[in-house]
């Protein structure tokens, strides 16, 4: 097991790795450039703007600022601008283009909103889409079952954020049926703040994503329903609930855990459409803020924690199906 | 295996019970719809079993065999199976017994050990607790009471170190083991009659014989009935008292082992065990019945055995098609059963095959 857990760290570091390298590259190969867009347009001169460049280092050769940047994560750096010194500790994340604020601080502020969002809607879409998984795989092929699929086949096609934005619409604003979204957090401003909130979104990314887990819980369960375990499990004389739950469910669970396991890595790293409609300051819209100003450090900070949360849960999955299923050993 | 039985109830009050009817099946019925029409698994069978003895079923795959024993448990999705008859276990009948009633006797009266070992235990659950589960259904007990008699049970069925083993998973046992453990599943509650379903088929010929020792052992510890259900008629010389031989859903031929293995008076029975390989004589090959089991969704009219059958001359007429012979005494034996035509079929047997 620890030379495993040892294994697959070493793989995350890699793999968060490369994908930095890609961001940095990608960004420069395209056509942005953050110190034009910093200049503005009417008082650019071409001496201020290479004074810029000069200033956020841009001038320097593309692997030199890298090996700057990953310098800076593992041991820290100092950065000079305009006169100004500044000390970043490690994990340095560097300092924004635009608000001259440091990123690592940027990132953790935005973080709890994110992870709110993102448990929130876990529990409503885990809960709701396994509970009509099983229910309609007991009942597969009666009427409520036909419409049950065929609503979540509907309701999954029509584009997420058509849907997002016509809920927050007539549900939160031409009719207030549900509190306005606003991001309180926990820990200042108490739980009912928080969850009132949070509240719309919630529903709205539970409902959503609770389709897909429908389906793939029903598949599941209808395949274990039939398995001869099961039939064993019915006639040692236990009641048909401890039947579906222990036994079948049990065994349909690791498909699920999967595309959980994707799908929570997916939206820790920021739910953009979702936080964009309902305004809650999350990742989400840092990053898409981020893109819109060129402002690589951010974009790199936010690449760095959606790498890095997409191999936690890939760890954290294969971690969980030992535990789901005795027959998987971690070596 | 422990020498001392750890379970038993009164021995004097099993064997004044031996023999008693536990299991009574009357006319039963079940059918399936389908998509290509109404599939007619069992047609009227009727049989008894008695507390103490083995009956073995005999039939081809489809032959209504499984289908008949796992109504015994009320095993079918009463959705999607139509049953009609009697199946009176223990004094309650099953047929249309509500799932409390069902959940009442499964385990408890009557257990059933299936066919594959491997997918008939759950692969996430320990062995221990999986037995342990089905007493606690039927026990008010605590889990540690519950998994101490599981652990007898293992110890009972011969699996060496029951303590360890019991927190064993399923893919941590051999073929063999499994199944004895699913025995050990199929005993924790001292049913009166137990249901083998193909308890052999999945394991080597020489661990086959170990669970058939084991199966004959357990009986007579604790004086249950056994139904086997089997295709292998090699499996049904080793352990039955009686036979029950099943074709396309019906019966075609019950009576004592000994005499239907020694006189078998049924043409299909006798394809049957000309079908067996045997060692001592010379053979170039085996003889298998002719032709493949029937639809069970549109039976041939008639006998349903007819379209396979070589004695239809032996008969005469057009009897075999066009009317479906039924299970009557043989002829100078009462205690015998034959569904066939044939008048004289110990002469046909004779002259046709052992000229």
């Amino acid at each position: 097991m620890a030379l495993y857990l040892a294994r697959r760290a070493a793989m995350a570091v890699s793999v968060v790795l490369v994908a930095l390298i890609a961001t940095f590259v990608l960004f420069f190969v395209g056509p942005s450039d953050p110190a034009r867009s910093m200049c503005g347009d009417q008082r650019c001169t071409p001496a201020r703007l290479a004074d810029i460049r000069h200033s956020m280092k841009l001038d320097r050769p593309v692997p030199e600022q890298f090996t700057e940047y990953f310098k800076g994560l593992f041991v820290g750096r100092t950065i000079v601008n305009g006169g100004f010194t500044k000390e970043c500790s490690a994990p340095c994340l560097g300092y924004s283009f635009r608000t001259d604020r440091e990123v690592k601080g940027e990132i953790f502020s935005r973080f709890p909103a994110t992870v709110s969002l993102a448990l929130g809607a876990m529990v409503v879409f885990v809960g709701l889409g396994v509970t009509t998984g099983v229910y309609t795989a007991r009942r597969r092929g009666s009427r409520l079952d036909r419409t049950v699929v065929g609503f979540t086949q509907v309701f999954g096609s029509i584009p997420y954020y058509i849907l997002a934005l016509l809920f927050a619409l007539y549900l939160m604003i031409l009719n207030p049926i549900l509190p306005r979204s606003i991001y309180h957090p926990l820990t200042t401003d108490g739980p009912l703040a928080w969850a009132a909130g949070l509240l719309a979104p919630w529903i709205m990314l539970g409902l959503a994503t609770s389709t897909g887990y429908t389906r793939y819980a029903r598949a599941s369960m209808v395949e274990t329903l039939s398995q001869d375990y099961v039939r064993t499990a019915r006639s040692k004389g236990i009641s048909e609930r401890r039947v579906v739950y222990r036994h079948a469910l049990r065994g349909a669970l690791s498909p699920v855990v999967t595309i959980l396991g994707l799908d929570m890595a997916a939206l820790l790293s920021g739910t953009l459409i979702t936080e964009q409609i309902f305004e809650i300051n999350g990742i989400g819209r840092l990053a898409l803020q981020s893109l819109g100003n060129d402002d690589l450090p951010i974009i790199m900070g936010t690449v760095l924690v959606a790498a890095t949360l997409v191999v936690i849960l890939n760890l954290v999955v294969d971690i969980a199906y030992s535990f789901i299923d005795p027959r998987v050993r971690l070596t | 295996m422990s020498t001392q039985p750890t379970v038993l109830t009164d021995p004097t009050a099993d064997a004044a019970a031996e023999g008693e009817v536990v299991l009574k099946v009357r006319d039963l019925c079940v059918r399936f719809p389908s998509d290509e029409g109404m599939v007619n698994a069992v047609s009227d069978l009727s049989y008894d079993a008695r507390l103490g003895r083995t009956l073995a079923i005999v039939g081809e795959s489809g032959s209504g065999k499984s289908v008949s024993s796992m109504s015994v448990l009320g095993l079918h999705n009463p959705k999607r199976t139509m049953m009609s008859g009697s199946i009176m276990l223990d004094g309650q009948e099953i047929v249309g017994a509500s799932p409390s009633q069902l959940q009442k006797v499964r385990s408890s009266t009557v257990a059933m050990v299936f066919q594959d070992p491997q997918s008939s235990l759950h692969p996430f659950y320990r062995i221990g607790n999986q037995i342990a589960e089905a007493y606690k259904a039927h026990h008010r007990v605590s889990n540690a009471v519950a998994m101490k008699r599981a652990v007898e049970m293992l110890d009972l069925v011969g699996i060496p170190n029951p303590d360890r083993r019991a927190r064993s998973y399923p893919h941590e046992f051999s073929g063999g083991m499994r199944q004895r453990a699913m025995i050990a599943l199929g005993l924790v509650n001292n049913p009166k009659l137990l249901i083998a379903d193909e308890p052999t088929t999945a394991l080597d010929v020489t661990v086959q014989a170990q669970i058939l020792d084991l199966l004959k052992d357990l009986q007579r510890e604790f004086g249950s009935a056994i139904v086997l259900i089997t295709h292998d008629l090699a499996v049904v010389a080793e352990v039955a008292d009686d036979i029950l031989v099943m074709y396309a859903g019906r019966a075609v031929e019950r009576g004592l082992a000994k005499q239907v293995l020694a006189d078998p008076l049924h043409p299909y029975t006798w394809g049957l065990l000309q079908s067996l390989p045997s060692a001592s004589e010379e053979q170039d090959h085996l003889r298998a019945i002719r032709g493949a089991p029937p639809s069970l969704v549109a039976l041939p009219t008639g006998c349903s055995f007819h379209p396979r059958c070589d004695f239809q001359a032996a008969v005469g007429g057009d009897a075999c098609v066009s009317t479906l012979p039924q299970l009557t005494p043989a002829p100078g034996d009462d205690s015998r059963l034959t569904r066939c035509h044939l008048l004289d079929p110990r002469g046909v047997l004779n002259e046709e095959i052992h000229p």
